[in-house]
């Protein structure tokens, strides 16, 4: 069988400034089929796709493809396609202004005698390409007019025409409904037997099971290992992509967890934001600290965004400390005493050419308002207070936080939002791409507060990290919140509630 | 040696460096042409001198410099309408004293402080205009502005039934010439209002804070409790108030509204003092010192220029040439440019060193 | 064809693109046929006011194109009114001053347009720095060199060029069948001049180019959505430049015709035009986002912007500045207009 291979990546490096990311991984795609390519947050999926299509030169390692002789290096995307590689993306890279048939032939579009777009042929062409594809449309419409599911197919297609023999799909279908994930998978299925090997991202399990005959699972950076679709179980696969190797911080387990008896902090019932969370309730006592668990783009970010207000809830009602809460805009749920660290600290959460002591005080500021400034004494100390207590690694409180490295930063995010003194915040992968000791010290810090009577809502890739820190977890699945677990949590009982399916 | 260097290389980074250097730089090449550059004399019980002259020149753009550095700071654009909301503003004050269609009167048909207050608001609406543009309706600053570069000049026209209205009384001049009895021209001491106003209020309110973190990053505002929105419109109501009361001064000192005339290039200037100040023009952090500062820049420019006969048309090349070398400057694109040059050159020469070494070794 | 396409082709029927171009040729008729009506009396329904506006337009109809072609990318070009006010300036000093012949001027000024837009482009493309900014340094600099070449208003005579002259006076008769009486009771036979053929074809030209070329098609794409464009194989920073470089060259030609309209060069020349230019096109459908317009659309939006011109003059009594302000408003509307479909659109997805 070893002339299906198409493709072969062995023990590829790639390293960025501090960060290991890619380490000796590996990925083979055969002729014919369609492959998952899976991993949570940071294990090196899309690294090693943009190793393969050229946007990133590789360290180290060889790729090999079928047909070319010795080891590959494209230096850009460009390169990869005229070898027959081919990428789609999530936010599909097409013009929305033109044509199907131009976005299908834009570049090398046919042309008449004097050197003029011929329209004709052109439509002509993309009419047969599409059918071949049965896919049913106008092709001289304007491709926004379509829906996101066909602009996907439009993407394939033009990748198809250009004589591609791997096809990557690089999350395709976070924003589909049911019925176009079925256009789509029809799709891939015809290309399959084509002989195009389609290399699928996803996080959705439901649909690696659907239409996937193998799986790569990768984490951080490193290849777990190839299966079979058929040969493995879902727990498998979720214990393989959490990965269950203990680290030696399991001491900070939380005394008298629970807190079922405690004052209702916040209620919410019914609340959803059209397009990324379905209708879900939701409450949190005093001094609890509830995690939100699931698989990335399983609806955890945007459940917490919900209740904060950062997208505002389009349905249901939310009630803190037993009065109704209205919020328009994020100042409302600050006014309340919400906090939220946000999972996207560049674009979310960062200033980065403002100082540690602005952006520490920045929270506490706006809720004053406008002409309420505090004090510069004040500032300064509650800048150092905090700098201290947190142990911010910084030169000083006026150093520009884009000097400070990644954990520093979230710590001083951290910092801003301690500052207000929330009762009830929430911290949305506070831990993400930091190192092993400033994790540990997050965890300690949350128990500490929720001790201390803060209501903390807690998210993280990390079913470890939960398990020490939470005694109560929402488990969240494809944009709906699909139910709780509570008492004794294991790794196992975490596991199945996130894979679904057949085992409950 | 490397103790220059190092303190060549601290001074650089310093914020105000920019501003300072250029200013310095300015006032060098007027000295070496002539040494009376700096001479201030006293004629007819008034200061006089190059230097007094430009402070006082200086004194529309330095305004207009406040209004712009907190509009650049905060959307990464620039209000191109300022220059015709100042000949806007100055039309309507001149009308509201003299009345609808009165070419030239020496007696005011309402108090000269209302007249003025009235121009000034009128300033502040364009701005307030700008402001919903571009905060609400989410309009890029420039297309947005672009409306009013037109339009607010025309408007002035018809405000002044399209001819010069001259207001022939006394008081209505010392805002833009002097008091009686006090020797500093009068714009002085505007410009300084305005600055200390501008400056207390920064500093006394959160709102300096508040326009860069917008600025910065206005997500991240927005998630901290910021009303983005707001702030954004805000700043562009006050750039409307700065270029009424730049309006009121260009007024005053013509004693008339010359609508096609107060105001014209200033927009040009005042985005140029904010560069030349040391600030980003793709938004962010700010000081208003710089911009200042770089306002006083401008003028010395333009001053310089007229005494070697440039003509104040032909003035505007050599700024717009200044515009494009500061942003060019100031381009990521170009930084990287060089930065990569510079590395390169570093390691081709370490690669040298290294293989000179490794022969002396063999 | 099936069901669907045809629901597809329904739900173009409704397109926002097309709706506003609708929006854009109903307006024009409707204020054409109030001036008609409003000043029926002073000739405004004859055929030949009709062809004025082409006449004393000329020169904003090459400009809209260029201008619709930079905004196709997503950019913008303020610096169209003083660049015209340089090569009117050019020429007036070049034939009225130094008496040079007309060949090497019009040669000269055409590639000063192309220099000029080389270095735009050159800064918006390569450099990436803001278009707004570049093309305002380009404003200041053009209008400031024009005072540099000279600061009195030169006009261009006769005597200093007759050629020049000839074609400025030159009269192209319509068939007679058009011909009406005049208030005299003289038959006067409608003409247009040389400017409007150049005009004219400019647009058929710039038409074909985006419709049928690589380059035309490359404008579309890079304004739609930059990053697909690059990742198609479409070098943006080139096409960029090139937008620029045909704006200002298309200015040029404008500045050319312009010229032939008023015969003489002065610094305030040309103030506002970009207003003109901008509002054009953005009222002919021209999105301020780029990647939709056309040069039909930038035809019939300098066809209203000189209408308004033409009510404010026949009126006569209004101010000539009631024109500008109007102008002003009416890109406002549009501006706002367009915004507003955008948030419905967003919010329909």
């Amino acid at each position: 069988m070893e002339e299906q291979i198409l493709i072969t990546m062995r023990d590829i490096t790639k390293t960025f400034p501090g960060v290991v990311a890619l380490d000796h991984a590996q990925l083979t795609l055969r002729k014919g089929e369609i492959h998952a390519l899976m991993g949570e947050n940071g294990a090196g999926k899309s690294t090693i796709i943009k190793c393969l299509t050229g946007v990133y030169e590789r360290d180290a390692g060889e790729i090999h493809m079928a047909g070319i002789e010795g080891n590959i290096f494209n230096h850009s995307t460009q390169e990869a396609q005229k070898i027959g590689i081919a990428t789609v993306y999530q936010e599909v890279n097409l013009c929305p202004n033109l044509s199907v048939a131009e976005n299908l032939f834009i570049g090398r579009e046919p042309r008449t005698k004097l050197g003029m777009v011929d329209w004709k042929v052109m439509n002509r062409k993309a009419r047969k390409i599409m059918d071949d594809l049965k896919i049913r449309l106008d092709v001289t419409n304007i491709l926004e007019n379509y829906s996101l599911a066909i602009q996907q197919m439009v993407a394939i297609a033009r990748a198809v025409d250009m004589d591609c023999k791997v096809l990557i799909l690089d999350e395709p279908t976070s924003s589909l409904d049911d019925t176009e994930v079925a256009k789509l998978f029809h799709l891939m299925r015809g290309l399959k037997k084509k002989g195009v090997g389609i290399l699928f991202v996803t996080h959705f399990l439901e649909q690696v099971y659907e239409v996937c005959d193998r799986i790569t699972v990768m984490r951080n950076g490193k290849f777990v290992n190839e299966y079979d679709v058929a040969e493995l179980p879902r727990m498998q696969l979720v214990a393989a992509m959490l990965g269950k190797d203990f680290d030696d911080l399991a001491t900070i387990k939380p005394e008298g967890a629970s807190a079922a008896g405690g004052e209702l902090v916040v209620e919410a019932r019914n609340l959803s934001h059209k397009g990324t969370i379905k209708p879900f309730d939701f409450e949190i006592r005093k001094g609890e600290v509830v995690g939100v668990t699931g698989l990335l783009g399983s609806g955890r970010s945007e459940m917490v965004r919900c209740i904060y207000g950062v997208d505002r809830a389009q349905t249901g009602t939310e009630k803190m400390h037993g009065k109704d809460l209205k919020i328009n805009a994020p100042i409302d749920s600050i006014k309340a005493g919400m906090g939220f660290l946000p999972d996207d600290r560049k674009a979310d959460g960062c200033f980065a050419e403002l100082s540690v002591r602005e952006n520490i005080i920045l929270a506490l500021q706006a809720r004053q308002g406008l002409f309420h400034t505090l004090p510069m004494a004040k500032q300064n100390e509650l800048a150092d207070q905090f700098i201290d207590l947190l142990q911010i690694k910084t030169p000083s409180r006026e150093t520009p936080l884009s000097q400070l490295s990644g954990g520093n930063q979230q710590k001083v995010i951290l910092a801003r939002w301690l500052c207000t003194h929330p009762d009830f915040l929430i911290l949305d992968e506070p831990t993400r791409g930091i190192d092993i000791g400033t994790k540990t010290e997050f965890q300690r810090l949350v128990l500490k507060f929720a001790s201390e009577g803060m209501s903390i809502v807690f998210i993280s890739s990390e079913i470890d990290e939960m398990l020490r820190t939470c005694s109560r977890m929402c488990v969240m699945r494809d944009g709906a919140k699909v139910g709780e677990i509570d008492g004794e949590m294991t790794q196992e009982s975490v596991m199945a509630a996130i894979a679904g399916g057949e085992q409950q | 040696m490397s103790v220059l260097r190092n303190s060549l290389q601290r001074a650089t980074r310093q914020k105000l460096f920019l501003p300072i250097f250029c200013m310095v730089l300015v006032l060098l090449i007027n000295l070496m042409k002539s040494a009376s550059f700096f001479s201030i004399a006293i004629n007819n019980g008034v200061l006089y001198g190059r230097l007094i002259d430009i402070l006082n020149r200086g004194s529309e753009i330095a305004i207009l410099a406040v209004g712009q550095t907190l509009v650049v700071a905060v959307s990464a654009g620039t209000d191109i309408s300022v220059g015709s909301v100042m000949s806007l503003s100055a039309c309507g004050c001149c009308t509201l004293l003299a009345g609808y269609g009165v070419n030239s009167t020496s007696t005011l048909v309402m108090p000269m402080a209302l007249g003025m207050l009235g121009g000034v608001l009128l300033g502040g609406l364009c701005g307030a205009f700008n402001g919903v543009l571009v905060a609400n309706l989410k309009i890029q600053p420039m297309v947005a502005t672009l409306i009013l570069f037109t339009a607010a000049r025309a408007i002035g026209l018809l405000l002044c039934d399209n001819q010069i209205t001259y207001i022939r009384y006394d008081p209505y001049k010392y805002l833009g010439n002097f008091i009686p009895g006090i020797p500093i021209p009068t714009a002085i001491f505007v410009t300084i209002a305005v600055i200390s106003v501008a400056a207390l209020f920064l500093r006394k309110t959160s709102l300096g804070l508040y326009i860069q973190s917008v600025g910065v990053n206005s997500r991240a505002a927005h998630i901290s409790g910021i009303n983005s929105g707001w702030i954004c419109f805000l700043c562009y109501l006050i750039c409307g108030l700065c270029s009424g009361i730049a309006g009121i001064v260009a007024s005053s000192r013509i004693y008339s509204a010359d609508s096609n005339n107060i105001g014209l290039n200033f927009e040009l200037d005042a985005i140029l003092a904010v560069a030349l100040g040391g600030n980003s023009l793709a938004g962010g952090k700010f000081t208003l010192a710089g911009s200042i500062i770089g306002a006083y820049t401008i003028q010395a420019i333009t001053t310089t220029l007229l005494a070697m006969g440039v003509s104040t048309d032909q003035a505007p090349v050599v700024k717009a040439i200044i515009v494009v070398i500061i942003v060019v400057v100031q381009a990521p694109v170009f930084r990287d440019w060089i930065g990569n040059r510079s590395a390169r050159k570093l390691t081709i020469a370490k690669v040298a060193a290294e293989s000179g070494s490794g022969e002396g070794v063999a | 064809m099936s069901g669907k396409d045809q629901l597809d082709r329904a739900k173009r029927g409704i397109d926002s693109n097309t709706l506003l171009l609708f929006i854009t040729i109903a307006l024009f008729v409707v204020m054409y046929a109030v001036g008609c009506i409003v000043y029926s009396g002073k000739g405004f329904a004859h055929v030949q006011t009709f062809l004025n506006l082409f006449i004393t337009n000329a020169g904003l109809i090459c400009v809209a194109c260029g201008m619709t072609c930079v905004m196709l990318t997503g950019g913008i070009d303020i610096s169209v009114g003083s660049l015209i006010a340089m090569d009117c300036m050019i020429l007036a000093y070049g034939m009225g001053v130094k008496g040079y012949p007309s060949i090497p001027l019009l040669v000269f000024v055409l590639t000063v347009g192309i220099v000029f837009g080389f270095v735009q482009g050159f800064l918006v493309g390569y450099l990436q720095i803001q278009p707004f900014i570049v093309t305002m340094a380009g404003l200041f600099f053009a209008r400031g060199m024009t005072a540099v070449i000279c600061t009195d208003q030169i006009s261009i005579t006769e005597k200093a060029n007759p050629t020049f002259y000839a074609w400025a006076n030159a009269k192209i008769y319509l068939p007679a069948f058009l011909g009406y009486t005049n208030n005299r009771g003289k038959v006067q036979i409608p003409f247009i001049r040389p400017t409007v053929i150049i005009a004219l074809v400019t647009v058929v030209v710039i038409f074909l180019l985006l419709k049928y070329t690589k380059f035309g098609r490359a404008l579309y794409a890079v304004g739609g959505n930059e990053t697909s464009a690059a990742m198609m194989g479409l070098n943006v920073k080139r096409t960029k430049l090139m937008a620029y470089v045909l704006s200002s060259f298309l200015c040029s030609i404008g500045g050319i015709c312009y010229c032939l309209n008023t015969m003489s060069g002065s610094v305030q020349q040309a103030k506002g035009f970009e207003m003109d230019a901008i509002a054009s096109a953005v009222i002919g459908g021209t999105l301020l986002t780029g990647g939709v317009g056309n040069v039909i659309g930038s035809l019939f939006g300098v066809q209203i912007t000189g209408t308004i011109h033409t009510l404010v003059t026949t009126n006569g009594k209004l101010l000539s500045s009631w024109a500008n302000i109007a102008t002003a408003a009416l890109l406002c509307f549009f501006i706002v207009l367009q915004s507003v479909f955008a948030y419905v659109k967003n919010r329909s997805k």
